[in-house]
C-alpha cells in the first residue's frame, strides 16, 4: 500500500459547535445513526411490533373470554387490552431509550461519542425522540390490529389518550436514564438489573386492577407514580364514562420530578464513571 | 531508577495555549496510584510518544487528555481550555483513534461515517468523507458493513473517523496494535505524512518501540504512572548506550538506569 497525500481532497467546513443550531445538528446526527440501525436489519423491524402484538393477542382473548361470564367489570369496554397497550406504551418507550443507548455499549462506540462534541443532554435528546418514533413504528399497527380482531379502539379513549400517552412516555424517559446511568457507573454486568427495572413499576402502578386493589398502606407509594394516575383514569373512562383532570396535573406534576431526578442520577452516574475510570472499561 | 522530571515541565506549562499543556496531573484509584503528579507540555506539529509497559499510566493519561476520565489532582489544557471544565471548546480541534473503540458494526462505513461528520459540525460532509476515504484507501469500502471488514480496514476506518474534522491535535492509543506489519508502516507512514502535511500534533500511547523510533520526535516514557524520561529518541538511545530504544525501555523498567545511566532531569542537570 502506498500512503497517499493527506493534504489533497476536500477541507473540512466546520460549523460552529456552540448554539442551538450545533446542539440540534448533533442530535440529528444521532438519530441518523439509529434510523441506518434499524434499517440495517429486518428482524429489528419486525422485533418491535412483534410483543406488543402478541400481547395483545393474549390479553384480548382473556377480555373476551370475561366479557362472555357474569363478571361486570371485565365487561367493561376492553379495559384490559386498554391496559395492554398503555402499559406497553410506557414499557416501549422505556425499551426504545434503554436499548438504543446499550446498544452504544455493546458495540464499543461510547467512547467515540463521548470525546466528540456531542453533549450528554444531546445524547439524551436523541434517545428520548428516538424512544417515541420507535414506539410508533410499534404500537400503531398493533393499536389498529386490536380494532380490527377485538374492535377496540384506543381513540375510544378521546383527546386524553394523547394526555396519557405523554404521561407514560415522560415516566419511560425518567427510568431511561436511571437504567442508562447504572450501565454507565457499573458496565455491562448491571444489564439485568438495567433491564428491569421498568418491571418494578408493573405490580405497584395498578396496571390491571384498581388501587382499590392495594393494601392500604401501598395506596400512597402508587399515588405518587404517574402511571397509576393514568391506567385509574383510563378505567374511568372505560368503565364509567367520566373523568377528574385535577388527577392528570398531579400525575403530570409527578413526571417533572422524575425526569429531573432520571437526568441527575444519570449525570451522577456518568460523572461517577468519569472519576473511576469505567468508561474505559465499559464491558462485563 | 529514574527521577520524575516534573517540576521541569512545570515552568513549561505556564506559556501560552499550547496543543497539550499538563501540570501536576493525579489520579488515584482508592489506594492505587495509576498517574502520579506528572506535568508536560507539547508543541504544536510535533509527534510525542508515551511509552510505557502495561499498567504505567499510558492510557489513563490519554483518556485524562480526552475528559473521559477526571484527574484526582492537577490540570488539563488543550489549546487552553481547561479539559475537565471546558472540553466542548475544543473537542472539534481533536480527535482519537483506539483498537479498543469501535464503530457500529452493522452501519456501513459511509454511514457511520456520516453520523460522525454530523457530530464534528463538517458541512460538506458528503465531499469530505469521500476525500479522505479515497485518502485512506477505503473508498472501495464505503458501502460496506464496519462489521465484516478485516482487523486492518478497521483500522483505517478508524482512522478515517478520526482524520474526518482535520484535527489539530490527533491522540492514539496503541495505533497499530494487532495490525500485520505491512498495514501498520501504511498506518504509521499515514500519520507521519497527516502531521507534517497539516502541522498537526500527535499523541501517542504505545509499548511498540520500533514504532515509537521511526514515529515520533519526542519520548515521554512513563513507569508506574511517573514521567522517567522526557527526549527525542536518539537522545535517549545515545544516553543510554544503546541501540535500540527497546533496549532502552527494558534498562528503564528493570531499574538499570541508576548503575551508571542518569535519567532526563539528572542529565540535563549535569
Amino acid at each position: 500500500m502506498s500512503v497517499r497525500d493527506t493534504m489533497s481532497g476536500p477541507e473540512p467546513v466546520l460549523l460552529p459547535p456552540t448554539g442551538l443550531m450545533a446542539s440540534l445538528r448533533r442530535v440529528r446526527a444521532l438519530l441518523r445513526r439509529y434510523i441506518y440501525l434499524l434499517r440495517s436489519s429486518s428482524v429489528r423491524l419486525v422485533e418491535l411490533i412483534y410483543w406488543p402484538f402478541l400481547q395483545m393477542l393474549t390479553w384480548g382473548f382473556l377480555q373476551k373470554f370475561l366479557a362472555s361470564t357474569q363478571n361486570p367489570y371485565a365487561k367493561g369496554a376492553g379495559v384490559l387490552i386498554g391496559a395492554v397497550l398503555l402499559w406497553d406504551i410506557l414499557f416501549r418507550s422505556n425499551l426504545g431509550f434503554f436499548t438504543t443507548f446499550i446498544e452504544e455499549m455493546w458495540s464499543r462506540n461510547l467512547g467515540n461519542l463521548l470525546i466528540s462534541p456531542l453533549r450528554p443532554a444531546e445524547l439524551v435528546s436523541a434517545l428520548c425522540l428516538w424512544s417515541v418514533l420507535r414506539l410508533s413504528i410499534g404500537m400503531l399497527p398493533v393499536t389498529i390490529a386490536a380494532f380490527f380482531i377485538f374492535g377496540f379502539n384506543l381513540l375510544d379513549l378521546g383527546v386524553w389518550l394523547a394526555v396519557f400517552f405523554c404521561m407514560l412516555v415522560l415516566t419511560s424517559w425518567s427510568l431511561g436514564l436511571i437504567a442508562a446511568g447504572v450501565m454507565l457507573r457499573y458496565g455491562l454486568g448491571a444489564e439485568e438489573l438495567a433491564w428491569s427495572l421498568a418491571f418494578l413499576l408493573l405490580p405497584i402502578t395498578c396496571v390491571y386492577y384498581p388501587l382499590s386493589a392495594l393494601p392500604g398502606w401501598l395506596q400512597p407509594v402508587a399515588l405518587a407514580l404517574p402511571p397509576t394516575h393514568v391506567f385509574e383514569g383510563m378505567r374511568a373512562i372505560l368503565l364509567e364514562h367520566r373523568f377528574d383532570a385535577q388527577d392528570l396535573w398531579w400525575a403530570f406534576g409527578l413526571n417533572v420530578i422524575y425526569l429531573a431526578v432520571g437526568y441527575a442520577v444519570f449525570s451522577w452516574f456518568l460523572s461517577s464513571a468519569r472519576d473511576n475510570g469505567s468508561l474505559l472499561q465499559l464491558g462485563e | 531508577m529514574a527521577r520524575d522530571i516534573s517540576e521541569q515541565n512545570s515552568a513549561i506549562a505556564t506559556t501560552g495555549p499550547l496543543p497539550i499543556v499538563v501540570d501536576s496531573l493525579a489520579k488515584h484509584y482508592g489506594t492505587v496510584t495509576a498517574v502520579d503528579s506528572i506535568s508536560f507540555t507539547i508543541e504544536p506539529g510535533t509527534i510525542v510518544a508515551l511509552l510505557g509497559g502495561n499498567g504505567a499510566g499510558k492510557t489513563t493519561t490519554i483518556a485524562m487528555l480526552l475528559g473521559l476520565i477526571r484527574p484526582s489532582a492537577g490540570e488539563v489544557r488543550v489549546f487552553g481550555a481547561d479539559i475537565a471544565r471546558d472540553r466542548y471548546a475544543v473537542a472539534q480541534r481533536m480527535n482519537f483513534q483506539s483498537p479498543y473503540v469501535d464503530l457500529p458494526q452493522r452501519l456501513t462505513v459511509r454511514q457511520n461515517l456520516m453520523v460522525y461528520a454530523g457530530l464534528y459540525g463538517i458541512a460538506n460532509a458528503q465531499e469530505r468523507l469521500e476525500g479522505v476515504a479515497a485518502q485512506l484507501q477505503i473508498d472501495v469500502l464505503l458501502d460496506r458493513p464496519t462489521g465484516k471488514l478485516s482487523a486492518g480496514q478497521k483500522t483505517r476506518v478508524g482512522l478515517a473517523k478520526a482524520l474526518l474534522n482535520a484535527p489539530e491535535l490527533l491522540l492514539l492509543d496503541e495505533p497499530t496494535a494487532s495490525l500485520d506489519p505491512d498495514t501498520a508502516d501504511w498506518v504509521r507512514q499515514t500519520l507521519m505524512a497527516y502531521a507534517r502535511a497539516r502541522h498537526a500534533t500527535l499523541l501517542i500511547a504505545s509499548h511498540n518501540m520500533n514504532e515509537v523510533e521511526r514515529l515520533a520526535d519526542r519520548v515521554i516514557l512513563l513507569q508506574a504512572g511517573r514521567i522517567v524520561e522526557d527526549e527525542t529518541p536518539t537522545a535517549l538511545i545515545a544516553a543510554y548506550g544503546r541501540e535500540t530504544l527497546e533496549d532502552v525501555f527494558l534498562d528503564v523498567v528493570r531499574g538499570r538506569s541508576v548503575t551508571g545511566r542518569s535519567d532526563t532531569a539528572a542529565r540535563r542537570a549535569s
